[in-house]
């Protein structure tokens, strides 16, 4: 990257992407590379996500990034029958909050989880997708029955 | 601060879905109905606190020219702003700089355009009100956050459906009473599954377009007084006796929980304190249900009924007026439309004329203390204020 040029991967997050700079931009690198990420404070070890670049909890603005991995239970979720300028092409849709113990992930549960199988403390875990549009994103799939 | 605040003067417009006017004209018709109820003159205000959501606004920094519109330079003017809860917040600070003694009387503006926008932009500006870089690119808006809270209260106390639209029905029973309500017609249960209604129509899962409120254009206008200007101009004054505000994680990822909200509850909590009763002292409540599920919450987190049993409220009609604890029965949100700034505002006004004795037809028998819940964006802002009479 040349000097004094901004870092605006951010604007490549979700259907419609609302920031651009921002200090953990690699969070989208890290999608990129197949892997959703949160940060974790060298510090004081307290986990993110969203992933920040600063720690409150501590002051310390040392973050190293960890991979989001496993299952996490279904904490609620809505499907959008309606939708905000800029998603009308896309309803339905299905957005989510899913618990992983130490923190949580909003995002939305993959198109191919019928609606109908959904209920809340169901277990799913995250993948990294593209979107309708082809932008990079997240989503919530069903765990494998092993 | 034990220096008594009191209420000597409430306007509001007419909510309607388009207001042909702009903000300052607007902004006149509920300062009109205040400054005659106050029976003051302009120069007897010492300060205006002007609330709105900004993302409706053309006009930077509103407050100028509000206070310039309504004669009322040279005296200082700001602008405050928490979502839907802005003119509560409003009315916190003109507490404050009456408490203080730094003013005697302070005027609280609420109000809010909002029909220049379509439906769809509506929800991608207030959308913005929720975190932008982590949960807006995933396509979301308010009754979708709103309807999360519905899912999981349902999962955790087995709320139905029907509980939330019952409380559409009682808005719309007082609704058609209120001549400012944008919704006057009456609702029935029956409608919620009649395909030709549009109230049972989809929206975000569970809740239905019968469960939202409505855009709106309005204002509102509340005269905040000391002990001594209030009595001096006011002979029944209404006094602000607890104020409570608190905030929460704008990311649903932050939450402890989505079946209530933990700001409304801190709200409560630091009101009731501060005013010295507890919830089974309030007479009259005005709660904000921009939506059916966030009454529901509300009558938990204020506690009128335990975590879970809301719906029993309601199914009883305990919230009806000749109810145990009478909640919105000025039509709320759901009836009167949901002028974002002017909200709180509206909510204050019915409050003062149900503690006066002046709500007409949908007057409680004496209340003796009436209480405001308004809330900015899903739950992040809490805002709860406790009113009562001599």
């Amino acid at each position: 990257m040349a000097k004094n040029e901004l870092d605006t991967r951010f604007s490549e997050f979700g259907t419609v992407s609302f920031a651009a700079v921002t200090r953990v931009n690699d969070f989208i690198g890290n999608l990129e590379n197949g892997k959703l990420t949160g940060t974790r404070c060298v510090k004081c070890g307290k986990t993110f996500f969203p992933p920040r670049a600063q720690c409150c909890e501590c002051l310390a603005a040392e973050m190293e990034w960890f991979e989001v991995t496993g299952e996490g239970e279904l904490v609620s979720y809505s499907t959008l029958q309606y939708a905000p300028t800029g998603f009308t092409d896309e309803v339905p849709y299905t957005i989510a909050l899913v618990d992983y113990g130490d923190y949580k992930v909003f995002g939305r549960i993959d198109g191919s989880v019928p609606q109908e199988d959904l209920s809340v403390g169901m277990k799913l875990k995250a993948a990294v997708a593209r979107t309708s549009n082809g932008r990079l994103t997240y989503v919530f799939e069903r765990s494998q029955v092993k | 601060m034990n220096n008594k605040v009191g209420i000597i003067g409430v306007g509001q417009s007419a909510f309607v879905r388009t207001y042909p006017g702009s903000i300052r004209e607007l902004v006149f018709e509920s300062f009109r109905e205040a400054m005659t109820d106050a029976g003051i003159a302009r120069t007897d205000i010492d300060a205006t606190v002007v609330c709105s959501a900004p993302e409706y606004d053309k006009q930077r920094s509103p407050a100028g020219v509000i206070a310039e519109y309504l004669g009322l330079n040279p005296q200082p003017t700001f602008y405050a702003e928490t979502l839907c809860s802005s003119s509560s917040t409003g009315l916190r600070l003109a507490y404050s700089l009456v408490a203080s003694g730094l003013h005697d009387m302070v005027m609280v503006i609420g109000f809010q355009i909002m029909s220049q926008l379509t439906s769809n932009e509506s929800q991608e500006r207030m959308g913005r009100g929720a975190d932008i870089q982590w949960e807006s690119p995933f396509g979301t808006m308010m009754p979708a956050y709103y309807a999360m809270h519905a899912q999981a209260h349902m999962a955790k106390y087995g709320t139905t459906p029907e509980d939330l639209a019952l409380i559409r029905v009682k808005a719309a029973t007082y609704g058609q009473l209120n001549p400012l309500a944008v919704y006057r017609k009456p609702v029935t249960l029956e409608q919620f599954t009649d395909p030709a209604s549009f109230l049972g129509g989809p929206v975000a899962t569970p809740l239905r377009a019968g469960d939202c409120c409505a855009n709106a254009d309005g204002s509102s206008c509340l005269i905040v007084a000391s002990e001594e200007k209030a009595r001096a101009f006011s002979k029944k004054p209404v006094w602000i006796k607890g104020v409570g505000a608190a905030s929460a994680p704008v990311n649903m990822a932050g939450r402890a929980r989505l079946s209530g909200l933990d700001a409304a509850e801190e709200a409560a909590r630091q009101a009731y304190k501060m005013a010295g009763i507890t919830a089974a002292d309030i007479n009259v409540a005005e709660v904000h249900d921009c939506f059916t599920i966030a009454e529901l919450m509300a009558y938990e987190n204020l506690g009128f009924a335990k975590p879970g049993e809301g719906r029993d409220l309601i199914r009883a009609k305990e919230t009806y007026k000749d109810g145990k604890i009478p909640v919105n029965v000025d039509g709320g949100l759901l009836s009167k439309g949901h002028p974002i700034g002017a909200t709180g505002g509206s909510q204050v006004r019915t409050i003062v004329l149900q503690l006066r004795g002046e709500a007409g037809e949908i007057q409680v028998k004496d209340p003796v203390f009436g209480l405001v819940h308004n809330i900015g964006g899903v739950g992040l802002y809490g805002n709860v204020t406790i009113f009562g009479v001599d």
